[in-house]
C-alpha cells in the first residue's frame, strides 16, 4: 500500500508539470495582456514596455514557463495586476470554494445515496419512477437557470435566505448556493447508486445474508450498500475537484469570492499568473482526490488488494 | 417586501450606504487609476485643486484658492489654507508636486503618466523611448512656499486648469512615499471619507471624515463599496433589500426597472460617447472620394431604432463628436454633425455609390466580444446598413475574442474596417473629446486620423485666453469631423442607477458616478 501512494505520487510530477503548460501555453496564445490595462485609452508605449518587463512578458513562453516554474518551487506565485500576490488571493479564495464544495458534496451524498438506495429497493414502483423523472429534469436544467431560479424564489420571493453571500461567505449562507451547485452531481449520484444496488441485490452474498435471516436494515447497510457504493464513491472523488473548478458559475450568480471569481477576473484580464496558480492548485487537488478515491477502494472491498 | 420594513435589514450600519463595486483592475493609486470603479474611490478619499461640479460639470475651485497665468503657459497656484489629511498631516504645495513627479516618472509605470504630458521636463522623467530617466523631477514644477507652487507648460494651453479636477492630480501625503505598502493597503486621503478598512476584491468600507473642511462634507456615516462580478446579482440583492445603490442596471433587467423601483431609477447622460472609427492608416478606407463612403454608411444607421429596441432607451442618437454633459456653454453642440447623422436610405445610398462604394464590396465591423454585448449593436448596426443597401452580405460583425486581443489589433493598425470606439471623458472640457482622440499622434488616435487644418484648430483653441473662444475654437475644429468623417458617431451613453428605500438624494455626476457624499440614509 505504502508503495503504491508513493509511486501514485510520483506520477503526479509529469502529470502536474504538463498541465501546467498547456494552461500556460493557452493563456499566453490569448495575447498580450498590458494593453487592455490602459483601459479604453492606447497606452502610452514607454509604460507598457516597462510593466511588460516587469512581468516576464517581453521573454520567450519557454522563458516565461521557466521562470513561473521556478517562481512556484520557492513558493512564490507571482503578483495579480492589481499589485495583490497571488498567494494572497488563493489564501482568500480557496477556504471559501472549499467550504461551497464541502456543502455541496455532503449535500449530494446524504440526499443522493439515499434517494439512490430506495429508489433501487423499489425498483419499478412509483417512488422509483418519480425519482428517475426527478433527477431527469435535474440533470437537463443547466446550473444557471436552477440558481437564479432558486435564488429569485428563496431570495427575493420569499426572503428565506439571501440571495448574495457575505465576504466572509459563512456556512449558513452557503446552503443555498451548495445545494445549487451539489444538484447535477445528486442526479449522478442517486442514478449511480440505484444501478448498483439493483444489480446487486441479487448478488450471492446478499441471497446468503438473506437466507441466514439477517435483519434487513444489517443486509442493506452492511452487505448491499458497501458493495454498491464502490462507483459511487469514485464518481464523488473525481466530482470533489470537478465542483471546485465548476463552480464558476454558481459563485458567479451568489456572488461568492472563490476560486471560480479569481479565475474568473483572471481569464477577464488575461493575468496568467493568477489562471495558472488557481488551476496549479486544483490539478494538486484533483490528483490527490483521485489517489484517494483508489484508497479507499481497498478499505470498502478488502478483495482489493495493492502491491 | 418584508427584509425592507425596519430599514436596517441584512447587516447594514445604521446611516451607511451599501452599494455595489467593481473589482478595480489596477491597484490604487491616483496617477495609476484610469477605471470608474478605482475612480470612483479616489473622488470620496480625494480632494484636487479642482472639482467638477456633480451637477453642472462646471470646474470649480477645491484645494486651489486661485490659479493664475498671464500667457496661458506659466501657471501659478495657490492653496486654500489650513486643509489636512486624513492622518493630520497638512497639504501643503510639496504634497502636489511630489505626488505629480511620482505619476510622471516611467520608474513607477503609472497608467496616467502621459497626464502630466504638458508640464516642462516630461519628456526627461518619462522618456517616449522607455530608456532609463535622465531626471527624477520635472522642471516645470517649483514650490515657491509652503502654500504657492508654479507650472511651466511645453505649450499654451488655455484651458489646463479645469483639467486639474482629474483623479491623477490630487495631492498625496508622505506616508505614501515612505511605507507604500501600508497606503495601498489602506489608502489615505484628504476627502470627505477616510478608508476604514479593505478587503481586496471583496469590499471597502468608507467612513465620514469629520477632519474635512470642503464644503461637500459627508451627508451619511459612510459607504460601504461591495464587489459584484456580475450585476445581475447586486440588482437582485437590491431587490432583497440586502443592497441600497447599484449604479449598473443589468440589460436584461431594463424592461422591469421602471415597475421594479419607480422613481428610484436613475437613467441620465454620461459623458461617454460611442463611435464607430475608421481605420485611416488604410488606404482603402482613406482619400477624398472615401468621405462620402463614410458620411453614406453615417446616414445608413438608423440609430433612433438601435438605441430604442436594444439599448432600451439608455443611449440617445448621437449628433456631435462631445456630450451633452458638456452642455452648450461647454461645447456641446447637437445637430453639428448635420445631415450625415440623420438617417436617410436613399441618400445614404446615393452617397455610398458616388464614393466608388464600399471598398471590395462589403464591409466587417470589428468589435471585442468579451464584454459589454457588442454583439447586438453591431449586428443591429449592420443589419442597418444592409437593409439600405439591399445586399445581406454588404456588412457583418467581426468578433474579437478578447479586449486586450482588440486593443494590440488596434495597436498594431490591424483593423481592415471601421471598429468600435468608446471614450469615456476624462474631464468636462469638449477639449478632452478632440484632441486625444483626433490630432495628429494623439494617445488615443486609434484610427490615425490626421488633418492639418484640425491640428491647427486645435492649437489655437488651446491658446486662446478668453474660454468662450477656446469653446469656439474647438467647435470649429469638430465641424472638419463633420466633413471627413473619421468617427461615426453613434450614441451618447448614459449612466443608469437604482436605489432603495433606505436612500435619498442620490445622483450621478457626468462621469456617471453616484455623488456619495449627498446621499442621505433613512
Amino acid at each position: 500500500m505504502g508503495r503504491y501512494a508513493l509511486r501514485r505520487l510520483l506520477q503526479m510530477i509529469p502529470v502536474f508539470i504538463g498541465s501546467t503548460f498547456l494552461i500556460f501555453f493557452m493563456v499566453y496564445a490569448l495575447g498580450d495582456p498590458v494593453a487592455a490595462l490602459f483601459g479604453d485609452k492606447a497606452p502610452d508605449p514607454a509604460t507598457a514596455a516597462r510593466i511588460r518587463k516587469d512581468l516576464y512578458l517581453d521573454e520567450p513562453l519557454w522563458r516565461q514557463y521557466a521562470h513561473y516554474m521556478g517562481q512556484i518551487f520557492s513558493g512564490h506565485f507571482g503578483t495579480a495586476f492589481n499589485g495583490q500576490p497571488v498567494t494572497e488571493l488563493m489564501a482568500s479564495a480557496f477556504p471559501v470554494t472549499l467550504r461551497l464544495t464541502l456543502v455541496a458534496v455532503a449535500f449530494e451524498m446524504a440526499l443522493g445515496i439515499t434517494l439512490g438506495v430506495l429508489s433501487g429497493l423499489r425498483r419499478g414502483r412509483g417512488l422509483d419512477t418519480s425519482v428517475l423523472l426527478l433527477t431527469l429534469v435535474v440533470v437537463s436544467v443547466p446550473t444557471f437557470v436552477s440558481g437564479t431560479v432558486l435564488q429569485y424564489l428563496f431570495g427575493v420571493s420569499w426572503g428565506w435566505a439571501r440571495p448574495s453571500v457575505s465576504p466572509e461567505a459563512p456556512l449558513n449562507e452557503l446552503l443555498l448556493p451548495g445545494v445549487v451547485l451539489g444538484l447535477v452531481s445528486l442526479a449522478y449520484t442517486t442514478r449511480l447508486t440505484r444501478t448498483s444496488i439493483v444489480e446487486n441485490a441479487r448478488a450471492d452474498y446478499v441471497r446468503t445474508a438473506v437466507a441466514k435471516g439477517l435483519p434487513r436494515h444489517r443486509i442493506v447497510t452492511r452487505h448491499l450498500l458497501r458493495n454498491s457504493l464502490i462507483p459511487v464513491v469514485t464518481f464523488i472523488g473525481t466530482d470533489v475537484g470537478a465542483l471546485m473548478g465548476g463552480a464558476i458559475v454558481t459563485e458567479r450568480i451568489f456572488n461568492i469570492h472563490g476560486v471560480g471569481y479569481q479565475l474568473y477576473q483572471g481569464i477577464l484580464r488575461q493575468n496568467s499568473p493568477t489562471v495558472v496558480g488557481f488551476v496549479t492548485i486544483l490539478v494538486i487537488v484533483f490528483l490527490l482526490a483521485n489517489l484517494l478515491v483508489d484508497l479507499l477502494y481497498a478499505v470498502l472491498d478488502p478483495r482489493i488488494r495493492y502491491a | 417586501m418584508t427584509a425592507c420594513g425596519g430599514g436596517g435589514g441584512g447587516g447594514a450600519d445604521a446611516g451607511v450606504v451599501r452599494s455595489s463595486w467593481g473589482d478595480p483592475p489596477n491597484p490604487l493609486e491616483p496617477a495609476n487609476t484610469n477605471d470608474v470603479q478605482g475612480g470612483k474611490v479616489l473622488d470620496m478619499i480625494f480632494r484636487g485643486l479642482k472639482r467638477y461640479d456633480p451637477r453642472t460639470g462646471e470646474a470649480k475651485n477645491a484645494l486651489a484658492e486661485r490659479i493664475e497665468s498671464s500667457d496661458q503657459r506659466n501657471y501659478t497656484i495657490t492653496l486654500k489654507k489650513g486643509r489636512r489629511f486624513a492622518n493630520g498631516e497638512k497639504v501643503t504645495a510639496a504634497s502636489f508636486v511630489n505626488a505629480w513627479n511620482y505619476g510622471a516618472r516611467i520608474d513607477h509605470k503609472q497608467r496616467n503618466a502621459y497626464f502630466f504630458e504638458y508640464i516642462e521636463g516630461y519628456d526627461k522623467v518619462h522618456p517616449a523611448s522607455g530608456a532609463a530617466p535622465t531626471a527624477k523631477t520635472l522642471s516645470g514644477l517649483r514650490v515657491r512656499n509652503d502654500r504657492t507652487f508654479t507650472v511651466r507648460l511645453t505649450q499654451k494651453f488655455s484651458t489646463w486648469p479645469k483639467t486639474l479636477g482629474y483623479n491623477a492630480y490630487v495631492p498625496l501625503p508622505r506616508a505614501f512615499f515612505t511605507d507604500h505598502a501600508a497606503w495601498l493597503r489602506k489608502p489615505i486621503g484628504n476627502g470627505p471619507y477616510q478608508v476604514r478598512s479593505y478587503a481586496k476584491g471583496s469590499v471597502m468600507k468608507l467612513r465620514a471624515w469629520d477632519g474635512y473642511l470642503g464644503p461637500d462634507k459627508a451627508r451619511n456615516k459612510g459607504v460601504d463599496l461591495r464587489v459584484y462580478t456580475d450585476s445581475n446579482t447586486a440588482y437582485t440583492d437590491l431587490q432583497a433589500g440586502n443592497l441600497d445603490l447599484v449604479d449598473d442596471v443589468p440589460a436584461q433587467q431594463l424592461k422591469f426597472v421602471r415597475s421594479d423601483l419607480g422613481n428610484r431609477y436613475i437613467n441620465q447622460p454620461a459623458g461617454i460617447i460611442q463611435t464607430l472609427t475608421f481605420p485611416m492608416y488604410d488606404h482603402v478606407w482613406s482619400g477624398p472620394a472615401r468621405a462620402k463612403v463614410r458620411r453614406g454608411i453615417s446616414m445608413a444607421i438608423n440609430r433612433a431604432q438601435i438605441t430604442e429596441r436594444i439599448f432600451q432607451g439608455t443611449r440617445t442618437p448621437a449628433t456631435d463628436w462631445t456630450s451633452p454633459v458638456l452642455r452648450r456653454q461647454g461645447g456641446y453642440q447637437p445637430g453639428l454633425c448635420g445631415d450625415a447623422c440623420r438617417y436617410d436610405p436613399v441618400r445614404a445610398r446615393k452617397l455610398i455609390k458616388a464614393g466608388g462604394g464600399l471598398p471590395g464590396g462589403r464591409m466587417t465591423i470589428t468589435y471585442n466580444a468579451d464584454t459589454g454585448s457588442h454583439k447586438d449593436w453591431v449586428d443591429a448596426v449592420c443589419n442597418s446598413v444592409n437593409t439600405v443597401l439591399r445586399n445581406d452580405r454588404a456588412c457583418v460583425g467581426k468578433p474579437v475574442g478578447t479586449f486586450a486581443d482588440y486593443r494590440n489589433k488596434m495597436a498594431g493598425k490591424k483593423m481592415t474596417g471601421p471598429f468600435r470606439a468608446g471614450w469615456q471623458m476624462d474631464y468636462p472640457l469638449i477639449q478632452n473629446f478632440l484632441q486625444p482622440l483626433y490630432y495628429t499622434g494623439a494617445s488615443s488616435n486609434d484610427g490615425h486620423f490626421s488633418d492639418t487644418g484640425f491640428d491647427r484648430l486645435v492649437n489655437q483653441a488651446n491658446a486662446a485666453s478668453a474660454d468662450g473662444r477656446a469653446i469656439a475654437g474647438f467647435r470649429d475644429a469638430e465641424k472638419i469631423l463633420a466633413e471627413q468623417m473619421p468617427a461615426i458617431p453613434l450614441w451618447y451613453q448614459n449612466g443608469s442607477a437604482g436605489y432603495s428605500r433606505r436612500l435619498s438624494e442620490v445622483a450621478l455626476n457626468q462621469f456617471s458616478v453616484p455623488v456619495y457624499s449627498q446621499i442621505r440614509v433613512g
